[in-house]
């Protein structure tokens, strides 16, 4: 039997590459090889990854080919290729969260995820490039170079997890993790045509991921279809020992409810998320969706959650406050870059200035401003009250039968680069469909609907607490077929980018 | 001149006495070689969480308890903001607004030696900075400082008074109960000069009779009872001569100076930090049930206060003897194990506070250290009642017992100091004394009682002082008298 073309090993999804590993038509090394070789072609054009592994990479494809010899196989994702947004701590790897202050940052030890992942037998490509420290909403603030969008790379693939959604949707890695704190894997995955999950607060350990926002993190997924992305959860969720905040509930298999019906399911339409300022043609496809699912017999309902023109505003003095003190660490005292000046805090100050970019130096000047004392009222705790408010909201509309909320995954699709640097408000707006979820803790999936033009345009399922599997049978239902950027060395050539 | 009134509150941290650190498990031990006892979590190290060391809660809650305070069914952990070498993470995890432990009190003495009941605000659990060894004096002036981060992340409560002490006297009064009180609970070794115990203390003056209160100021750096009892002494003599000269006290945080006597400003409230205190999002809320409120309470002993009355009013001690053997918590376990086997509290504590101090003392040792074992003494004091040794035998023998660590039992043995009790060999010696000294016995014989008293000492002359006098005295009188 012949190997299968290189172009179409890296095509495939997680079950077809598992298929095929067990057929033996295709060792893990083969596979690996086809991605690091694809990575290799066109990753100077996309600039997906900050890392590459290839010898990692390899290593660990080697000994899961000797695994599968010896009939030990660690189940479906073992010698399966993927990538890890550069936030995760991995043991021995560069981490340097997009970073220069972490440019040289090597951990010495594994995020829960990600161990849980390799002891699964991933095998790890690389790690992403993101926005520097998962601030921003297009991936240009990480401190290394912008990544670009597979589907027109003049445009953002989106952020902060916009590496990890650009080398999934590029075929750079079967499927790959990044972190969602305000929407930093749902709006990416809107803008590069694939699915993308953030969790419920509480479903996948946060141990190892460097924090941003900690009561908004978490840790998320991207996949080439709503049952790859079911396959991931079922692998990584789960309580962790060392996350106080994750919780002991039951891990079930989530690709079963890939399979099920959505008849008789209520879906609620939000009829706030369908105000100003979100394209026309998103709301259109939305109504199409919603459509559809009464067609497969579910009962669309319009509901309201009115808090949620609030949940933006809130959200940035929320998150900029937590991250005042997550990046206080980064003082050039214990590791990372640090500026040697007279005195101790000379060398704090100049190691901090010429280690954050601007937006997080913006960010964490909001934040100390939000706690100060004399604004610490009017600003944190009326944040804390309305974050409550937008979670009672929530409640109420579940507690009256709604299965789950169909919205759009982001006001509009992928904007051109250098497009919203400077205008921060207007790059904050990206975000205001996906961040109300984070605020409530619940879990959200965006999935591919169709293309827009020769963009990507998706839509978004927000969950109950612990609703991920209505999402997939949602999703499962709702989802296009999977959406292929044309090639990217072609539109490398006609727009004159230089690799 | 007006007179005023002092008023003092004072601010405790206490290491708590756990095997490892309050969020990691790393060991908490003192005396490892720098940055050995160190791990990602308490290196705050990018991405690693906290998780809450249980025993450390149940140790704050023993504080709280022993300190009479409500126990907390919900607390929660914030992060309290400042930048500083020694604290890895740029802030560290305390408790703001709602503390484990609230509204307790500990009784002291006033100057007058009545008993006072100073209020405690709260009890907080907390986690320790690291520590900076500096090349020079003080951070700003040194070439270098080098961290050790083995004490970052040791679990410590903060204790805080309200202000209702109102002179030196009492708040080093206040500061020993509370030592007493921890070590009794054994909650932490409260050891001032490691830096297990620390002390800073809030002073303000007002005018006779004034209502409301002084500008304050805080003395940070006090590390014996002393030097909280100079350091009140000197803050409120300074304090008055200011107000008597008509100048403002300013509200500033002061080091104290032991080796000079003296105070130096820190800052002002003008440069005062702002902690930007919120929530630890990493920490879930604590959760403390009744149930195991009530099993920690199982584990607190008697405390001092109780112990005191119970040697007093039951056993019928002196006040002095009483204070003496509850202030040392070993002397104390040691008092009542004694007296488990031997039921004699006044002898008891004649024993502890007399020879057994007295050896202590002369051996230079922490009475912590003895290998004395206080069945021996018991058994020892037993001997002498039942008089099978004698009290000055006893005494020898107990201090072999101190040096050696050998059983009584063998002790008397091998020195033969066991009294001879023996009837048979006691009436040979009767008999001998008897026939060689007729004219006493006559003069017994003839009603001069006082003549007993000559043959009695010569019958110990001739056992080497080891019959034993009240058997011997029983077959003297029954020898002269019958025959
Ligand atoms: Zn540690």
């Amino acid at each position: 039997m012949s190997s299968p073309e290189t172009t179409t090993i890296t095509s495939w999804n997680i079950r077809q590459l598992a298929q095929a590993l067990q057929d033996q038509t295709v060792t893990s090394v083969q596979a690996t090889e086809a991605y690091l070789g694809r990575i290799n072609q066109i990753d100077s054009i996309l600039h997906a990854y900050i890392t590459v592994t290839q010898e990692k990479a390899l290593a660990d494809a080697q000994a899961s080919d000797n695994r599968r010899a010896a009939g030990k196989i660690l189940g479906p994702l073992d010698g399966v290729p993927m990538a890890l947004k550069d936030i995760f701590c991995t043991k021995g790897i560069l981490t340097t969260c997009a970073s220069k202050i972490l440019a040289n940052f090597v951990p010495p030890y594994d995020a829960t995820s990600w161990q849980m992942l390799e002891r699964k037998g991933a095998v790890l490509l690389g790690k992403c490039n993101m926005d520097e420290f998962a601030m921003g909403s297009s991936n240009e603030n990480s401190a290394f170079f912008a990544a670009r969008n597979p589907f027109d790379i003049e445009r953002v693939p989106g952020g902060s997890s916009g590496g990890s959604a650009a080398a999934c949707a590029a075929d750079l890695a079967v499927y790959t993790l990044g972190t969602d704190t305000g929407g930093s894997v749902r709006q990416p995955a809107a803008y590069c045509g694939v699915v993308g999950l953030k969790p419920t607060y509480g479903r996948i350990s946060r141990f190892g991921i460097v924090p941003y926002a900690s009561s908004l993190d978490q840790v998320g997924i991207f996949a080439k279809d709503t049952e790859d992305c079911a396959l991931v959860l079922s692998a990584v969720a789960g309580k962790d020992e060392y996350d106080s905040t994750s919780m002991p509930l039951d891990v079930p298999d989530y690709t079963k409810a890939c399979q099920k019906d959505v008849r008789g399911m209520t879906i609620g339409i939000p009829k706030e998320f369908l105000g100003q300022g979100i394209d026309r043609e998103i709301i259109a496809a939305l109504e199409d969706g919603a459509a559809k699912l009464e067609q497969l017999g579910a009962v669309i309902k319009e509901v309201s959650l009115p808090h949620t023109p609030y949940a933006l505003s809130a959200y940035y003095i929320l998150a900029t406050a937590e991250a005042s003190a997550n990046l206080a660490r980064y003082d050039g005292v214990r590791y990372g870059l640090r500026i040697e000046k007279d005195n101790v805090s000379d060398t704090m100050e100049a190691t901090r200035s010429a280690g954050f970019g601007d937006e997080v130096k913006r960010r964490i000047m909001l934040g100390t401003y939000a706690l100060s004392s004399g604004y610490y009222d009017a600003y944190y705790n009326k944040t804390l009250q309305v974050r409550t408010l937008i979670k009672d909201d929530y409640d109420q509309v579940f507690a009256g039968g709604i299965d789950c909320l169909l919205t759009p995954a982001a006001p509009t699709t992928a904007f051109k680069i250098g497009e919203k640097t400077g205008d921060p408000l207007a790059m904050y707006m990206s975000d205001v469909c996906t961040v109300p979820i984070n605020m409530a803790g619940l879990p959200g999936l965006v999935f591919p609907y169709r293309l827009s033009g020769d963009l990507p345009l998706g839509l978004q399922l927000i969950g109950a607490p612990f609703g991920e599997e209505k999402l997939f049978t949602v999703g499962h239902a709702l989802e296009c077929p999977r959406l292929l950027p044309r090639d990217i060395i072609t539109q490398a050539k006609k727009k004159g980018v230089v690799a | 001149m007006t007179q005023y009134e002092t008023v003092i509150g004072l601010e405790f941290h206490a290491e708590l006495k756990t095997k490892t650190k309050i969020f990691c498990s790393c060991p908490t031990d003192f005396s490892a070689e720098p940055n050995t006892h160190v791990c990602p979590v308490c290196l705050g190290l990018p991405g690693v969480l906290p998780v809450l060391n249980k025993r450390a809660v149940e140790l704050a809650i023993k504080a709280g308890l022993a300190l009479n305070c409500q126990i907390s069914h919900l607390s929660k952990f914030d992060r309290k903001n400042y930048f500083y070498p020694d604290l890895p993470k740029g802030y560290q995890v305390t408790q703001f607004p709602l503390p484990i432990c609230t509204n307790g009190y500990l009784i002291i003495k006033d100057d007058a030696g009545n008993d006072k009941r100073i209020r405690i605000n709260r009890i907080h659990l907390e986690e320790d900075a690291g520590k900076l060894v500096h090349s020079g004096t003080t951070i700003a002036t040194s070439a270098y400082s080098l961290p050790d981060y083995n004490r970052a992340a040791v679990p410590l409560i903060e204790i805080v008074t309200e202000p209702d002490l109102s002179s030196a006297e009492e708040a080093k009064n206040f500061a020993e109960m509370l030592k007493l009180t921890l070590q009794y609970a054994a909650v932490s070794d409260v050891k001032m000069e490691q830096g297990s115990l620390r002390c800073d203390v809030n002073i303000s003056l007002r005018p006779q009779g004034q209502k409301e209160l002084g500008v304050k100021t805080e003395i940070k750096n006090l590390n014996s009872f002393r030097s909280i009892l100079r350091a009140v002494a000197y803050e409120q003599t300074r304090q008055t001569e200011a107000l008597d000269n008509g100048e403002r006290i300013i509200q500033e945080t002061l080091t104290w100076d032991d080796d000079n006597g003296t105070a130096f400003s820190m800052r002002s409230k003008e440069d005062a930090h702002d902690y930007h205190y919120f929530p630890e999002p990493d920490l879930v809320p604590t959760i403390v049930e009744q149930d195991w409120i009530d099993e920690v309470a199982k584990e607190l002993p008697e405390l001092p206060q109780k112990r005191k009355y119970r040697l007093v009013d039951q056993y019928g001690l002196s006040d002095y003897d009483a204070s003496t053997i509850v202030n040392n918590p070993v002397l104390a376990l040691f008092f009542d194990r004694v007296l488990y086997h031997y039921d004699d509290p006044k002898t008891v504590a004649n024993w502890l506070l007399g020879e057994i101090s007295r050896l202590v003392k002369s051996s230079e040792e922490e009475i912590e250290m003895i290998s004395l074992k206080p069945d021996d003494v018991a058994y020892l004091l037993t001997q002498v009642k039942e008089g099978a040794i004698n009290n000055n035998s006893a005494k020898a023998v107990l201090e072999e017992m101190f040096q050696t660590g050998k059983e009584p039992d063998a002790i008397i043995k091998e020195k033969g100091f066991a009294q001879i009790s023996d009837t048979s060999a006691l009436q040979d010696a009767v008999k001998a004394v008897i026939s060689a000294n007729p004219q006493p016995v006559a003069d017994y014989r003839q009603g001069k009682k006082q003549a007993l008293g000559f043959l009695l000492g010569q019958i110990m002359k001739a056992t080497g002082g080891q019959a034993n006098p009240q058997a011997v005295r029983e077959i003297l009188i029954n020898a002269l008298d019958n025959e």
